[in-house]
Order: structure tokens, then C-alpha cells, then sequence
């Protein structure tokens, strides 16, 4: 038999359990990702050469590594430094830096897309880099980029299952340890990919609203609503 | 993709130096390390022609395929876009044999790499096509060319030189998406990581080290692709 | 009488509601030079890219030296054409774009040469040969083996002609071909299609917004308003003695222009 509804039913709230370890991992891995992408983004374009080219260093160096060494490096680098994380804090951590990196070149294109004449204007004003940045640039330059961050937080989500492999009991991990119990594979991983693809699914529906509502809303700004 | 990779690459080794000098026995670790390489390799080179094959067919079955095999292809790309990558692995290596589907862990490797990417490449190839100005389909129709004539001729020709830096990036995500066949048992450059780790406790150099090697594939895609960038820009399309 | 080269019998072309041609009709003897000016919106453009079978018709047929173009037989019924009927049909019909539409990745040559070999079945000599004569005959001999993008505006579009001609038609659909073109260029491009209609047997339909050139080349000029033909007649009536109002406003609006 290739599918046993029984088995189904049996594993299933043990794996709704451990979905919320996964989306947990989702949120703050994300969370840490928006904030450390925008560091980054803002370092780069920093006129000092050594910071932006630190930054941009950093920031190719982690996209172009994979995400489960990094998890290692974390996980088991930073105890010989007496840095002890446990695996969730390490693997979010991983997550956040790696979706940090994609993030800041997000980022930088929404902060690049801000027309030079309102840096001059702003200067014309009198106005510090700080505030320029904080009440003109910011808020003119994040709106338009939520979509393509809204993928990056699935794309992060898709990745939580590596976790498993420094034993996160996540979703991934627990579909292997229910499969080594019984040796039925077939149902674990199969539910774990279908929440995996009901869940993007639904959250690509969902930036696709965002992404038509920002259109009409970023072309008449401050219009009727 | 965006830096000039040579500079980020120099500080890199520079760390990378340090790393080795300070791991006294390091030598005796490259053969397996570059054993582990050389797997690594193996599964991306396999995984890039398996998704680049797979990308074109399911593009073009999307745009241009009767019903039936348009919903097969939208099935394809959503289904393993929208999961995670680790899982198709998974599914396939310990699901697949309960199908009676016997296959070694390195094929179920390359098999499900390259389907992953394969199915984000076919966007990009979508998108590619998608970009070339309607005009050149208007010409090759005014010209009499069946649809296939042009699609091939015409359109493809210009769609690929688009094609090139996102598939260098796609490249360089299968390349990573490679560390993932450590959890099935193929003994690439993670897995060989890991199992040294394990035996020497060198962690920090056996970690550092694989990390700039990963590095230096990617920079190697890069390069690669960049240069085929300019060539295919100078050779194929001169602009319009 | 002979038949007609191009034949509109009471087409209709609409978007949703707007209707972009109303009940056309229209008939063009073999060899005749039409000119079809207007308005931008009247659908002047719309009746060459019907005729190039770019646009599907909504109502009426379209005949092409008396053969169904829109339509096929079918058990003694017209039904419109499929694919495969067009294909047979269309290879009558040239057309040169206003924006020129070449083929960025290849030469002059290549461009010329590409349909003759994979349409036609020319073998490469052929082709070649053919393509080569034409490039001659718009004046481009030396730039044969330049790509589009080296090649300025006046010379993309010579060749994008002798890349129409190279599929031998028997109709030729010239869309505001000029209107791209920097002035100093468009005089070049004329001056090919002017050599073009004393040196071939070729019908013509132009959409032009060039109306000196209209006036001294056509043997006869529609003047398109709203999905309509408001007026027709011999260019110099249309542009002498414009009957209908809105001719002599659209008329002394352009002139103005100039």
C-alpha cells in the first residue's frame, strides 16, 4: 500500500506541532533579516570606501555560500569562541544573515530608485542625512520593494528545513524521526511538502494583492482613498 | 552577482591564509577535501544541464503547449518552486524506492536539484521570451514563418542573451543547493566537512576552508558567466 | 473587369466596444498604389495590419486577388482561416513596420535571407543571390554584412524593405514607414519606394503621414475618419478640392504642421 489514510491521521497533529517551530523560525529569521538587510544596505552606500566595500565583501560572501554551512559554521564554530547557541537560535540566526544579504540588495535598488533630487531637495531644506533619511528617503523608498521582500520571506521559509540538519525539531525533522519510527516515509514528507506548497502558495496570492494595491496606491500617493 | 568578485575574493583568501597556516595538518585533509570538490562539481555541472533542459521545456509547454501539457508544466514549476528543496530531495530518495523506484543518491541528487532549479529557470526563460519586443514576432509573421521558425530563429536567439545573468545566478544557487546532498549520504565537500569535523575536531580552519572553497566555485560560475555575457552581447545581438 | 488584387468586403474590426473599423470596404486593382491617410485612431493603420492577417476581423471577409485571406472553404461555407490556411495565403502579402522590426542578431543579409531559405525552401546560393540583388537595388550593396544596430535609421529600413521583397509579394503594406525616421533620412526611404513602383508590378498600400509624397505617388487616397473611408478619390481631388469638411480640416491641420 502506498498511502495509509490512518497513518495520516495519526502523525498529523504531531506535524502541526512542529509547523509551529517551523513558522517560528520563518518570523524571526525574517524579522532579523529585514533589519540586518537594511544595515547592510545603508553601509553600502556609505561614502567611506572601507564600509561600503566591507559591506558589499560581507554581503557576496554570504549569498554565495550555502546556507547549511553557514548554519554549521554558527552552530558548531561559535562554541570554540564560548559562544554556546541552541540549534533554533543558531539556525534562525543563519537564516537571518544568509535572507539578510538578499534582503540589503532589495534594499539598495528601492533606496537607489529614490530620485537624486530629493537628497537635493532636502539639502536645499537644511535637513541632517539622519532625518533626510528617516522622513524622506525611507518611507519613499521601502513601499515599493515590500513585494520582492514578501519573496524573500517565502524563499526563507522553503529553507527552514535545513534546521533539520542541526536537529531542529522542526517540520523536516520531525517527518524523518516519524519515518525512521515506523520506516513509512511516504506520508511525512509527502504532508511536509504539501504544507510547504500550500503555504507558498497562499503567500505568493497574498504579494500578488500587495503588489497590485501598491501599484495603484504608489502611482497617485496621497490621492483619494 | 553585482561586485567586482575579484576584490572580494582577494580579501577572502587573505582569511582563508590565515585559516591554513594556523591548521598545522591541514595537508593531510586535501585529498578528501578535494574528493569532496570534485562531487560537489559533478552534481552542479549534472544539476545545471538537467535544470537548463527542463527550464526550456517547461517554458515553452507553459506559453505555447496544448492545454494538457500547459497544466502539466504550471503543475511542475508551482509544485517545486513552492516547496522546499531539501524536501523534493527527501521525497525522492526516501519516498521514491517505496514506488519500487530504486535510484543511487547521487542521481537522486541531480535529479532533484536540477528539477528545483530547472522549474525557477523556466520562469526566467519565460520572462526572457516574454521581454522581446512584439514587433519581431509581427515580422516573422509578415514574413511567413511558422510560429516554431520564429520561436527558434528569431525570438530564442534573442531571449537567451537576457537568459544569462539570472541563469549565472540560478547557477550559483544550485551550486549551494548542493550542501544539501550531505543529508543524503553523498559524501560532497559538506559532507566531508562534517565527517572531519567530526574525527579532528578542527572546526573552525576544516569550516573556514570549505566556505572559501564554495566561495570559489561561485566566483568561478561568475566569471564564467559574465564573460559569456559579453561575448554573447558582442556575437549574437548587437543591440538595437 | 479583372478581379481585384485586395478585396474588403464589409469588415468590421472592434475591441470590446469600441469599434476601430466600421464596415469597410474597399477594393484595390492589381498594380494600384493606394495612399490611406488620416487622423491618428482612425483605424487607418489597423486596415494594413488586417491584411497582414496581425489582427483578426470581427465581421466580413478579406479577398486577395480573389482568394479568401480571413476565411476558407470549408463544404462550400467560409469558416474562418486556421493556421495552416494562412500560412498558404499570406506568403502573397509583404509588410514593412514603422519601426523597422529587423532582426537585431543577424546582418542585413541574414535578415534578408532567413524566410526564403525556411519558407520558401531556397537553397542558401539562392537566397543569397536574391538578397544580395535586392540590398543592391535599395542602395545598401556595401553594408551588407553590417547588423541593424550599426546602420541608421534610413538603412535599417531599406533593408526591412528588401527583406520584404525578398519573399516576392504581390501586395506591399508600407506602415507610416517614415514616421521613425529622422527628416533627414526619410527622403532616402522614399526614394526607394518610388523606384520600387515604377520598377515592379507590385500593388501598394501606404499609411503615411507624408502627404507630398501621398499626393505625387498614389494613383488614389482614402481619407480615413472614425472607422470609416470619409473620403476617396485621385490625389489631386482629395487634395485640391476636398469634398467632405473634415478632409479640408485634417488637410489644412497637417499643412499647418509643415
Amino acid at each position: 500500500m502506498f498511502w495509509d489514510w490512518n497513518y495520516v491521521w495519526e502523525i498529523t497533529p504531531t506535524l502541526l506541532r512542529a509547523s509551529v517551530v517551523t513558522i517560528q523560525a520563518t518570523l524571526l529569521g525574517f524579522a532579523l533579516a529585514a533589519v540586518l538587510g537594511l544595515v547592510l544596505a545603508i553601509l553600502r552606500m556609505s561614502k567611506t570606501g572601507w564600509i561600503s566595500v566591507t559591506a558589499a565583501g560581507f554581503v557576496e560572501f554570504i549569498r554565495s555560500t550555502p546556507v547549511l554551512i553557514q548554519i554549521f559554521f554558527i552552530f558548531f564554530v561559535f562554541p570554540e569562541f564560548g559562544v554556546v547557541l541552541p540549534a533554533m537560535t543558531a539556525g534562525v540566526i543563519a537564516l537571518g544573515l544568509h535572507y539578510g544579504s538578499y534582503c540589503s540588495e532589495v534594499y539598495r535598488a528601492g533606496l537607489e530608485n529614490v530620485p537624486r533630487g530629493q537628497w537635493e531637495a532636502s539639502t536645499a531644506l537644511n535637513l541632517s542625512p539622519y532625518i533626510t533619511f528617516r522622513d524622506i528617503i525611507i518611507p519613499q523608498a521601502i513601499p515599493p520593494v515590500v513585494p520582492a521582500l514578501g519573496n524573500y520571506l517565502v524563499a526563507l521559509f522553503k529553507e527552514t528545513p535545513l534546521l533539520s540538519a542541526i536537529a531542529v525539531l522542526e517540520l523536516m525533522q520531525t517527518a524523518k524521526i516519524l519515518g525512521s519510527q515506523s520506516f513509512r516515509y511516504v506520508e511525512p514528507i509527502t504532508l511536509v511538502g504539501g504544507f510547504f506548497l500550500v503555504m507558498s502558495l497562499i503567500a505568493a496570492a497574498f504579494i500578488r494583492q500587495v503588489e497590485t494595491y501598491l501599484n495603484r496606491t504608489l502611482r497617485n500617493p496621497g490621492g483619494a482613498r | 552577482m553585482q561586485l567586482r568578485p575579484l576584490a572580494v575574493c582577494a580579501i577572502v583568501f587573505f582569511t582563508a591564509g590565515l585559516a591554513v597556516s594556523s591548521f598545522a595538518g591541514f595537508r593531510e585533509f586535501i585529498p578528501g577535501l578535494l574528493q569532496g570538490a570534485a562531487v560537489t562539481i559533478q552534481i552542479t555541472v549534472g544539476g545545471c544541464i538537467l535544470a537548463m533542459v527542463m527550464a526550456l521545456i517547461a517554458a515553452m509547454a507553459k506559453m505555447y503547449g496544448p492545454l494538457p501539457l500547459r497544466w502539466l508544466a504550471v503543475a511542475y514549476i508551482e509544485v517545486f518552486r513552492g516547496t522546499s528543496a531539501l524536501v523534493q530531495l527527501f521525497w525522492l530518495f526516501f519516498v521514491l524506492p517505496h514506488f519500487g523506484i530504486l535510484l543511487d543518491p547521487l542521481t537522486v541528487a541531480i535529479t532533484a536539484l536540477g528539477l528545483n532549479v530547472g522549474a525557477y529557470g523556466a520562469e526566467v526563460v519565460r520572462g526572457a521570451v516574454n521581454a522581446v519586443p512584439r514587433g519581431q514576432w509581427e515580422a516573422s509573421v509578415a514574413l511567413n514563418m511558422p510560429r516554431a521558425l520564429s520561436l527558434r530563429r528569431i525570438i530564442l536567439p534573442q531571449a537567451f542573451v537576457a537568459m544569462i545573468p539570472p541563469w549565472g545566478n540560478l547557477f550559483i544557487e544550485l551550486l549551494k543547493a548542493t550542501a544539501l546532498v550531505s543529508l543524503i549520504t553523498i559524501s560532497d565537500l559538506t559532507f566531508k566537512a562534517q565527517q572531519m569535523n567530526q574525527t579532528t575536531f578542527r572546526t573552525v580552519e576544516i569550516f573556514t576552508i570549505v566556505l572559501v572553497v564554495y566561495l570559489a566555485l561561485s566566483v568561478l560560475i561568475t566569471v564564467g558567466t559574465r564573460t559569456l555575457e559579453t561575448f554573447a552581447a558582442r556575437g549574437i545581438a548587437r543591440g538595437r | 473587369m479583372t478581379t481585384p488584387m485586395v478585396k474588403f468586403d464589409n469588415v468590421t474590426k472592434s475591441y470590446g466596444t469600441l469599434t476601430v473599423l466600421d464596415s469597410l470596404n474597399l477594393e484595390i486593382a492589381p498594380n494600384e498604389k493606394v495612399a490611406i491617410i488620416g487622423p491618428s485612431g482612425s483605424g487607418k493603420t489597423t486596415v494594413l495590419r488586417m491584411l497582414m492577417t496581425l489582427e483578426r476581423i470581427n465581421d466580413g471577409v478579406i479577398y486577395v486577388d480573389g482568394d479568401p485571406l480571413t476565411h476558407m472553404q470549408k463544404n462550400g461555407k467560409l469558416v474562418p482561416a486556421d493556421e495552416r490556411y494562412l500560412r498558404k495565403v499570406r506568403g502573397n502579402i509583404g509588410m514593412v513596420f514603422q519601426h523597422f522590426n529587423l532582426f537585431p542578431h543577424m546582418s542585413a543579409m541574414k535578415n534578408c535571407m532567413e524566410a526564403p531559405i525556411h519558407v520558401l525552401g531556397l537553397s542558401k546560393k539562392e537566397a543569397a543571390e536574391r538578397a544580395a540583388e535586392l540590398l543592391d537595388m535599395v542602395g545598401l550593396g556595401d553594408k551588407k554584412d553590417q547588423y541593424p544596430s550599426q546602420l541608421s535609421g534610413g538603412q535599417q529600413q531599406r533593408v526591412a524593405i528588401a527583406r520584404a521583397l525578398a519573399m516576392r509579394p504581390k501586395v506591399m503594406l508600407f506602415d507610416e514607414v517614415t514616421s521613425a525616421l529622422d527628416p533627414e533620412l526619410v527622403g532616402e526611404v522614399l526614394n526607394v519606394i518610388r523606384k520600387l513602383g515604377t520598377e515592379h508590378n507590385l500593388t501598394m498600400l501606404m499609411v503615411t503621414h507624408q502627404m507630398g509624397f501621398a499626393r505625387e505617388f498614389a494613383d488614389r487616397v482614402c481619407f480615413f475618419y472614425g472607422g470609416k473611408i470619409a473620403e476617396a478619390g485621385k490625389p489631386d481631388e482629395i487634395f485640391n478640392e476636398p469634398k467632405e469638411e473634415r478632409t479640408r480640416q485634417f488637410l489644412s491641420a497637417v499643412l499647418e504642421a509643415n
